[in-house]
């Protein structure tokens, strides 16, 4: 089985996906001739031509607008945003029509696409390369959001993501598209959306994260271990709609919740999570859930490691609610 | 300011297309060459159009319906549009446009029914009236905020063009959307990619209480067309003629390849903004004057009557028609009961998801809203 990184990964369930139907079609800037800032769409401009891989005006609302002309024409749109920082010029029409067109119109035009967007933090990119906005996005009826933390899952995501009635946002973690290397097999293979991953099974303390986090989770979950505090893992892969029954699983075994998000704490995913858990398992809870998490401020460039959630701030949080 | 292309060949920036004279006759070198019989019919439609304009309005005072837009005074411009385009090409509307969608084959018991936002309605009691949708006549979905669908027009036809089809679009859109993000990136687009759309904008002068020259430093709105590569068109949106030949000549064009149009339709919103709104806040009777005497629905009447195919007899039994027919679809769309609970759950995604189907529970267990309105 071939070993890709994530970028490799993705690049491939394009070309699969276009190979098998010829409504694919990628716009977006720069994803033709040069394949992308990140090389994502490397390639797929000599296969498959100017008119399925599209070079289009720097406008990130004209491009998910005539996305969402071109999905109800019948075509299957995967536009790129360059980065998850320029996304919200797109924003009324990813929320007001994107995500609203199947209910507004009863029924008569369900539209769908996926929405490719590399996101986070890490990277010396500054506050305007390294946001972490799905706190935007999961609370937007009609829309799921979707992020996968390594190569096998980003490939098998993107074909679920893309073959969904629904429309999807589809995070990349930058941080980790090269470094997330592992096998990934050719050809035609899906992971379900709403599906979470134990990725490391404990019983102590349950840990919730996705897309770069996870390694930071796994890394101090490790380090918890020479301490005698057992974590489990949870790869949440898709944000929304999320699959509750395996955190509740966990959360019922473990009685201790840590959340880890980049984005800032407050109005965050995890206060959602941490709600949905309060809600459906208080009784089993045996300390105060924590958040590991941005802090409410700007993403900073210079300070950007003590900014993110990285392990070095799980760990802390992880032993305070095993020994709470 | 330089000349552009314009329907009637170059056309200088002030200048306006027109076929329709003052005297009822027809500019021979433009005459799109309907029958008489095929004009009675658009002005039938046009009579339709205005009588349900008061009729809702009427409803809406009498507190049966919570609202209306209407387009007093717009009809020529919305009407002949929407007849020049083939039945194969896409309209992706604005608001105003009710007239389009009925001459399109809404029929008029499922736009009283989104009226009255009913069972029945098309779009299941979701949206305010006025904002029901009509796929099977190749005709859109209906957005409140402005300029939204310039872009998904634009992508629509571009789709149609990459599947290499002769499909056009049509897109409404007011003087105030001009202003918006989509006009700019619509028309930027369909310019760079030569994509076959129609920009009808109709310049009405005003957008709810904001009147035109607080949209645009420009002269014109057409010549707009003219920084994007695009063919750019001033049409007096009074002139049911001009309108329906203007908008033929940018669909043939689109259908040559040759990519979009702008066509900037001069006409007048006679009313207020909606049934919401009070004109006279912000404007005085004496501004409609000038339109009055220029009415698009008076002036084709006067080229009918000129050619003894309509008269007084005829008018008062048209209107006669439409008013038994309102008359019977509102009775229907009064009668028909609300949308279910459950519906409120459906068409958010394909299949609710777990926590919409705990949420439906939780709202059909749950306690009912006190009827208050």
């Amino acid at each position: 089985m071939p070993q890709m990184n994530m970028v490799q990964a993705i690049n491939d369930a394009l070309r699969v996906a276009m190979r098998r139907d010829k409504r694919v079609v990628l716009l977006g800037e720069d994803v033709g001739k040069v394949g992308g800032v990140f090389r994502v769409t490397a390639g797929l401009f000599d296969e498959f031509g100017d008119a399925r891989v599209i070079d289009t005006p720097l406008s990130e609302g004209g491009i998910i607008g005539a996305a969402v002309g071109m999905a109800m024409y019948g075509l299957v749109p995967i536009p790129e945003i360059q980065f998850a920082d320029f996304i919200w010029p797109a924003y009324d029409q990813i929320v007001n029509e994107l995500a609203k067109y199947r209910y507004r119109s009863g029924g008569e035009y369900p539209v769908s696409m996926v929405i490719r967007t590399p996101v986070g933090g890490g990277i010396r990119g500054g506050h305007y390369h390294s946001q972490h906005p799905e706190a935007h996005f999961v609370c937007v009826p009609g829309l799921k959001v979707v992020i996968p933390s390594n190569a096998y899952d980003a490939k098998g995501l993107l074909l679920s993501a893309i073959a969904d009635p629904d429309p999807v946002l589809f995070f990349e973690p930058k941080r980790v598209y090269r470094a997330a290397k592992g096998e990934v097999p050719e050809g035609e293979y899906t992971v379900p959306l709403s599906s979470a991953a134990v990725v490391r099974a404990g019983d102590d303390v349950t840990v919730l994260a996705y897309g770069a986090m996870l390694y930071e989770a796994l890394d101090a979950s490790a380090k918890a271990q020479q301490q005698g505090v057992h974590c489990e893992v949870i790869d949440l892969r898709t944000l929304w709609p999320v699959d509750i029954d395996t955190i509740l699983r966990s959360v019922e075994k473990t009685g201790r919740l840590v959340i880890v998000h980049e984005a800032p704490r407050t109005g965050g995913y995890g206060a959602e999570l941490v709600s949905l858990v309060c809600e459906k398992a208080f009784y089993h809870l045996q300390a105060p859930p924590v958040r590991v998490t941005g802090f409410d401020t700007p993403f900073p460039y210079t300070l950007e490691t003590e900014y993110m959630p990285l392990s070095h701030r799980i760990l802390p949080a992880v032993l305070q609610v095993a020994r709470a | 300011m330089s000349s552009h292309q314009g329907a009637a060949g170059v056309q200088e920036p002030l200048e306006v297309f027109r076929v329709l004279r003052d005297d009822g006759t027809l500019d021979p070198e433009h005459d799109p060459g309907l029958t008489t019989e095929e004009v009675v019919e658009i002005y039938r439609g046009l009579v339709l159009t205005r009588t349900l304009d008061q009729r809702l309005t009427a409803l809406q005072r009498q507190g049966r319906i919570g609202f209306h837009v209407g387009s007093l005074g717009e009809e020529a411009a919305i009407l002949g549009s929407t007849y020049a385009m083939r039945d194969t090409d896409w309209i992706f509307p604005c608001y105003r446009e009710f007239g389009s969608a009925l001459m399109r084959g809404l029929s008029l018991q499922k736009f009283l029914d989104n009226m009255f936002g009913n069972a029945n309605d098309t779009v299941k009691g979701r949206q305010m009236p006025d904002h029901y949708t009509c796929r099977e006549k190749r005709w859109g979905s209906i957005s409140s905020p402005v300029g939204t669908q310039i872009t998904q027009a634009v992508g629509f036809a571009w789709a149609a063009k990459i599947d290499g089809k002769d499909i056009a679009t049509l897109t409404y859109f007011g003087d105030g959307a001009t202003s918006s993000p989509e006009f700019h990136s619509g028309m930027n687009f369909a310019g760079v990619f030569k994509v076959p759309t129609v920009f009808f904008c109709r310049n009405n002068g005003w957008a709810i209480s904001v009147p035109t020259e607080r949209q645009t430093a420009s002269a014109t709105f057409a010549q707009k067309a003219d920084a994007y590569g695009v063919v750019g068109v001033r049409v007096d949106g009074n002139d049911l003629f001009a309108v329906i030949a203007a908008t033929r000549q940018a669909v043939e064009r689109a259908a040559r390849g040759e990519g979009p149009t702008l066509i900037e339709a001069l006409t007048y919103r006679m009313g207020g903004h909606s049934t919401s709104d009070d004109p006279l806040r912000y404007r005085g009777d004496e501004q409609l004057e000038p339109w009055a005497a220029r009415d698009p629905i008076e002036r084709v009447r006067h080229h009918l009557t000129r050619l003894g195919a309509w008269d007084d007899e005829r008018e008062a039994a048209c209107i006669a028609d439409v008013d038994a027919r309102f008359k019977q679809a509102v009775a229907v769309a009064e009668q028909t009961p609300p949308p279910p609970l459950e519906s409120m759950f459906e068409d958010v995604y394909e299949s609710p998801p777990w926590h919409l189907v705990e949420q439906r529970e939780q709202l059909i267990q749950g306690p009912r809203a006190p009827k208050s309105h």
